[in-house]
């Protein structure tokens, strides 16, 4: 398959196993397109919060919900799309945290690293779920890319 | 690699070997677990050696905050020690570099609780 309009999808249960198989999809995907080190880890790391976002905050481990996780090359880009069946987030309600009275809590920071990490982040909730596109400039080689599912 | 704990007494400082990943579930939870245990103990000064630690998401830091509060609040200290790149960089990122007291060196951090 040539370089540009490759994508792979999956579809995938609400488990905590869904969460280490997405990041090593993600980090497997990355390395096959040329990415470094460095972002091959940001990469894997913005989709598992992405997919811990899916699986908890979305699906709530819910068995009758899937978690739809793509991978697209188009142009330059990598696109991962990252679909729950949950009630979709009110963004308005996520806090900064960066902001010295929010340091200290010991959760809100999935969406802060996915936005550290890549260079898009775009959040669509709706009452039938919340997608989660994940932007990453190519800028290395790149290998082929599938159809899957499972 | 799940993570795995070992802890240690060193001149009444409780340090606490790290390694593999502290991630969502069990990583997370054998963290939260030991320090528990630790504190239950009366042992309120802690150092958790991360040198090992080659990976942690958000619920990780989340647990390494709690980890620091809930010893805070027992009115004992906890403290990072050798800290990986991937790890320092994102307590920079999250700014929790300015939250923890980090050492990079094992004895330093036992000293710098007398």
């Amino acid at each position: 398959m040539a370089m540009t309009d490759q994508r792979v999808s999956y579809t995938l249960d609400s488990s905590l196993e869904t969460i280490d198989n997405a990041e090593e999809k993600a980090t497997r995907i990355a390395t096959e397109l040329g990415f470094g080190d460095e972002e091959v880890m940001q990469i894997s790391m913005a989709v598992r919060e992405a997919a811990v976002n899916a699986v908890l905050h979305g699906n709530a481990y819910s068995p009758d919900k899937k978690v739809t996780l793509s991978f697209e090359r188009t142009g330059g880009d990598l696109i991962i799309t990252i679909r729950d069946q949950g009630k979709g987030m009110d963004l308005s309600r996520i806090p900064n945290p960066l902001a010295p009275e929010n340091l200290l809590k010991t959760s809100g920071r999935g969406i802060f690293l996915m936005r550290s990490f890549m260079d898009v982040v775009e959040i669509r909730p709706s009452e039938t779920g919340t997608e989660l596109k994940l932007i990453k400039h190519v800028h290395g080689p790149t290998a082929g890319g599938k159809e899957a599912s499972q | 690699m799940s993570m795995k704990v070992g802890s240690r007494q060193v001149d009444g400082v409780t340090i606490v070997d790290c390694s593999g990943r502290i991630t969502l579930g069990e990583g997370s939870v054998i963290l939260r677990d030991t320090v528990r245990d630790i504190l239950s103990k009366g042992n309120k000064k802690i150092v958790l050696n991360l040198a090992d630690v080659n990976y942690i998401d958000s619920s990780g830091i989340g647990e390494l905050v709690s980890a620091f509060t809930t010893t805070k609040n027992q009115g004992g200290e906890l403290k990072l020690l050798n800290l990986t790149k991937k790890v320092n960089d994102l307590l920079q990122i999250t700014k929790l570099y300015t939250v923890f007291d980090v050492k990079d060196d094992e004895a330093s951090a036992v000293k710098s609780f007398k």
